[in-house]
């Protein structure tokens, strides 16, 4: 019988490195955001005093088109009575090639979001798990470790996972600035690639996301050329992140790498790759539908066989097919959801605009970039996490700070717009209100101060009450892909 | 010095002085002249090769206009030589069927069921979208199979899963849900558990025949190797603990270190179980040598024979075993026919592997739509008992069919009692008795007999002749025509 002690001994070296290490990213203080949302998360009758998700870029606007489709056709699922002669040939089905309809079904879709001006070839449509699965999926492809792909900053943390972790591949900032609106200029691009060179990591690519995340800004097509002008002349690979493609509106275009490489000559397309979604443009992140689009055949070709790793359920791509061939629901979906995003959109920005609160112009995304950099007591990243704290723990919101973006400057939050109803909205902006009005009051005569405090206790102190409820947030499946957190025992106690 | 002290002579001569600087002054000359025809010509600036621009410095072996995919990507690249996959591509030009293409290629080398769709389907039709779409108060919810759940799996399908693997391995062992992980399939769960147990370098031993996919699932992007360890038909391909240490002695020599030992039960290709005393000493090898051990029990309930199937869980939980070293691999694809719906198990004892292998959902999580169905299905025990039952005995008379057929041609079949395949020996039909009148017989089954076959060099088998036969996606009527087929080449 093995002692105990030899044990503990024995079972330190059992795993491996990736998974006894940091890699996955959940040790860092950001989740404490998550944290606080999963401990006492919003709802406008049961916890009204709740902390309201505002970290999750979730489109959750046009959920009532998307159930009355499936609905209306319930010949496209193979689990239902109109759907189950086709059974037998779909569950069977697990060629890494991906149903030819699915393919077909997916390149039109995107030549719609990108508004026809540019043709997708089916054949190089690859599977994947979900936009994470894809970009993972990539960096192996294209990079070995310790190898580097350029980002420009701000971007979405979770890259430091999906294309750090099990790849081993580096992550090399490509600063951008408030100044001019965090624009992504040759000079950045050629100063990060010095850099990198100089730390002897090898650069094989630029990642960009576009629209952005966290900025929601698009691309013009002069910044978009440079980037392909850049990546080609260092023969370096280029990763376009589309997958907010459809999420533009206002006056805002989304265009494509896609439409951009046509116009430039001698562009190497072998070096220029897509990942895509259905996550965020269709509201459908369950499904776990990614997309790597290559115009490398080499790339279609292996990242094809990865894709076993993480195939889109047949039944899945079915009713993908199925949907997305139905051209005047993608219209009218697409159509709608452009409207609902901008409303929204305005409905944030005519609060904040009230509230005296800037944030930077963008008509894409999910989510708004706001400027709190004149509330910081100090223009340092521990200023900015000290109010993100009281953000989260006092106003009960769950924003993004920027520094988990490696935003280059504190003071900007990532607040998300889209996964919520109008009267969530309404009591976020009046939690916001009631902050800075709360603010203002400090800055005044020191009387006030007790009784701030005093109102800040109440506010810390309240919630103590649990309340369940069967509605889909507290069932313990209810969390975002980003928490840690397991379900507390107590939330399932009602179910 | 040598030349410098035959010079002293000629210089003391006449004109010494001059001679004396004039010969060194020429050698040096000619010395240069020599090395300048060895040197190869400067290159003109305008026409310098791309390797030598910066941007290539550091990206070693790019060669001129060619952009490079990653190094380890490139082997996957390359057609796979096995003939594992040779021969499924074969089967796609020319595919059999019954009614449209009588002389097209049977398939006879992918495990996959169609026995019991039937069942299947009527199921699928009386629970309608209740089990995709409603939520408890059992209204349409899109947001039940649309929006983020947990990558790892609900609890309520997790609890589904266990129930049902405890259901299937003869209710001798419970599972615990909070052990389980759920993934997309049986092939990242394997290669997220090697992900988790070993490093980039690392070995895992692997009983041989062993199934072809192995190859992909670990090789392709983990870097853990594959260590044979090989069995042999005198043992009905059994592994044995003197085979399983000769291959970690020989591995250790070599300075690889060996994580774990990789088995499939009931094993692919072979169908043989593996007895309780078998599993009892491959768990007590790896605790004497510190590794883990990963039981792929894919087939779980594909069994037909009399031999009872244990799982590795049971005997783990002997209590002279660390059982945290155990982990095994499980998924819907073969027991249940559904490879499409990507559904499979990571189960471990060891809680770091379980968080690990949670974080790691993310790249491989069952799309949701899929989960709801299956928490449906999997608790529905009254039709999980009826399909076991059908399932078993189908499996158990397709098989007396098609290896009575091969009995009669004189062909045998290795023992087995589990899987979708049975482990045929052709060697009686060899030209010669090796890998290479193996595949010879491979292209002959393919080309004249017109059947997909795998044979055992695909599978790392030390004994030519073997060839594995999938026989569960063949109808009755098929049977008569493969034999009439193999019988050409008798």
């Amino acid at each position: 019988m093995v002692s105990l002690a030899t044990e503990k001994k024995q079972d330190l070296n059992l795993l491996s490195r990736i998974a006894s290490g940091d890699g996955h990213g959940e040790n860092s203080s950001y989740f404490e955001g998550w944290k606080a949302y999963e401990e006492n998360p919003f709802h406008p009758i049961d916890r009204p005093d709740g902390v309201i998700q505002m970290g999750l870029a979730e489109n959750q606007l046009c959920g009532d088109l998307m159930r009355k489709w499936v609905i209306e056709h319930p010949e496209a699922s193979i689990c239902t009575e109109q759907g189950v002669n086709q059974f037998s040939d779909i569950a069977i089905f697990q060629d890494y090639h991906g149903l030819p309809e699915f393919r077909q079904a997916v390149a039109k879709f995107m030549e719609k979001t990108r508004n026809n001006r540019v043709k997708f070839d089916p054949d190089r449509i690859v599977m994947s798990g979900g936009a994470t699965g894809a970009h993972e999926t990539v960096a192996f492809c294209l990079a070995n470790p310790g190898d580097g792909f350029l980002v420009p900053t701000p971007y979405y943390p979770g890259f430091d996972r999906d294309l750090r972790w099990r790849t081993g591949v580096n992550l090399v900032p490509v600063t951008c600035h408030s100044s001019d609106g965090f624009k992504i200029t040759v000079e950045a691009l050629e100063d990060a690639y010095e850099k990198a060179l100089l730390s002897n990591i090898p650069v094989k690519g630029l990642l960009m996301t576009n629209p952005s995340n966290p900025l929601g800004t698009t691309l013009d097509r002069e910044c978009l050329k440079s980037l392909v002008n850049f990546t080609n002349e260092k023969r370096i690979h280029l990763i376009a992140d589309e997958i907010y493609a459809a999420t533009t509106f206002g006056q805002s275009e989304f265009i494509s790498v896609a439409e951009v490489i046509e116009e430039i000559e001698d562009c190497n397309r072998d070096l220029i790759h897509i990942v895509y979604s259905l996550s965020k443009d269709m509201g459908l992140p369950g499904f776990r539908v990614g997309i790597i689009y290559s115009y490398n055949d080499r790339v279609v070709q292996i990242a094809r066989k990865m894709s076993s790793f993480g195939l889109v359920s047949s039944q899945t791509q079915r009713l993908i097919a199925k949907m997305l061939s139905d051209e005047d629901f993608v219209d009218e979906f697409i159509r709608e959801s452009k409207l609902r995003l901008a409303a929204r959109h305005k409905e944030l920005t005519t609060g904040l605009d009230g509230l005296g609160i800037g944030w930077l112009k963008a008509e894409a995304g999910l989510f708004l970039w706001m400027d709190l950099r004149n509330l910081l007591k100090t223009a340092t990243f521990d200023s900015e996490t000290e109010l993100w704290r009281v953000i989260v723990h006092q106003v009960k919101l769950n924003v993004s700070p920027g520094g988990s973006f490696h935003c280059h400057e504190p003071g900007w939050f990532r607040v998300c717009f889209a996964n919520m109803d109008h009267k969530t909205m309404e009591t976020a902006l009046e939690r916001i209100r009631v902050f800075t009005s709360q603010l203002e009051e400090e800055t005044k005569p020191v009387a006030a101060a007790p009784m701030m405090a005093k109102k800040k206790k109440k506010c810390w102190q309240s919630n103590l009450r649990l309340s369940f409820s069967d509605k889909r947030r507290f069932d313990d499946g209810f969390f975002s892909p980003h928490s840690p957190v397991p379900p507390s025992p107590l939330v399932r106690a009602q179910t | 010095m040598r030349l410098i002290v035959p010079l002293r002579g000629v210089i003391q001569g006449r004109g010494g002085l001059f001679v004396g600087s004039l010969i060194p002054c020429c050698l040096f000359y000619f010395l240069q002249l020599y090395l300048k025809g060895r040197r190869p010509p400067p290159s003109d600036p305008t026409e310098l090769p791309r390797t030598s621009s910066r941007s290539n410095l550091f990206s070693r072996g790019n060669s001129i206009g060619r952009v490079r995919v990653s190094s380890r990507a490139l082997p996957v690249a390359k057609p796979s030589d096995s003939p594992y996959y040779i021969g499924l591509e074969r089967v796609k030009t020319d595919p059999y069927d019954r009614i449209t293409n009588t002389d097209g290629i049977i398939q006879l080398g992918l495990a996959e069921s169609t026995l019991c769709f039937d069942l299947l389907q009527r199921w699928m039709s009386e629970n309608l979208m209740d089990s995709i779409m409603q939520s408890d108060a059992g209204e349409f919810d899109i947001s039940n199979i649309a929006m983020y759940k947990p990558f790892e799996g609900l609890l309520e399908l997790r609890v589904a899963f266990a129930d049902f693997m405890s259901r299937i391995m003869g209710g001798k062992v419970s599972f615990d849900p909070s052990n389980m992980v759920i993934t997309a399939g049986g092939t990242p769960a394997i290669e997220v558990l090697a992900f988790c147990l070993a490093d980039h370098g690392n070995a895992f031993l692997i009983p041989t025949p062993y199934y072809p996919g192995f190859e992909r699932d670990i090789k392709f992007r983990t870097g853990v190797e594959l260590i044979p360890v090989h069995c042999r038909s005198s043992d009905n391909f059994t592994v044995t603990v003197s085979a399983l240490e000769q291959a970690f002695n020989q591995a250790r020599k070599r300075g690889s270190k060996v994580s774990g030992i990789l088995f499939s039960n009931p094993s692919n290709p072979v169908g043989n179980i593996l007895s309780r005393e078998t599993l009892h000493d491959i768990l007590k090898f790896a605790q004497e040598k510190n590794i883990h051990v990963i039981s792929d029990e894919i087939f779980a309930d594909s069994v037909y024979g009399d031999k009872e199937f244990v799982s590795m869980a049971e005997v783990a939980y002997s209590e002279e075993f660390d059982k945290s070293r155990v982990h095994i691999i499980y998924a819907l694809s073969k027991d249940l026919s559904i490879p499409g719906f990507r559904a499979g198990v990571i189960y471990s004892f060891h809680e770091d592997v379980v968080n690990a292998a949670k974080k790691l959902m993310r790249f491989t999580s069952v799309s949701v739509p899929v989960r709801r169905i299956l928490i449906s299905l999997l608790s529905d025990v009254r039709f999980i008992e009826e399909y076991m039952t059908a399932h078993r005995q189908r499996i158990r008379d397709k098989h007396i069919r098609f290896v009575e057929g091969l009995k009669q041609l004189g062909i045998p079949c290795a023992v087995s009692g589990g899987g979708l395949y049975c482990w045929v020996d052709m060697s009686s039909l060899l030209t010669s008795y090796s890998e290479k009148g193996e595949l010879e017989l491979f292209e002959k089954l393919l080309t004249v007999a017109k059947i997909n076959a795998t044979p055992g060099t695909a599978c790392y088998c030390i004994e030519p002749g073997w060839f594995r036969c999938c026989f569960t996606a063949l109808a009755d009527e098929d049977i008569p025509v493969i034999m009439d087929r193999i019988r050409q080449l008798c």
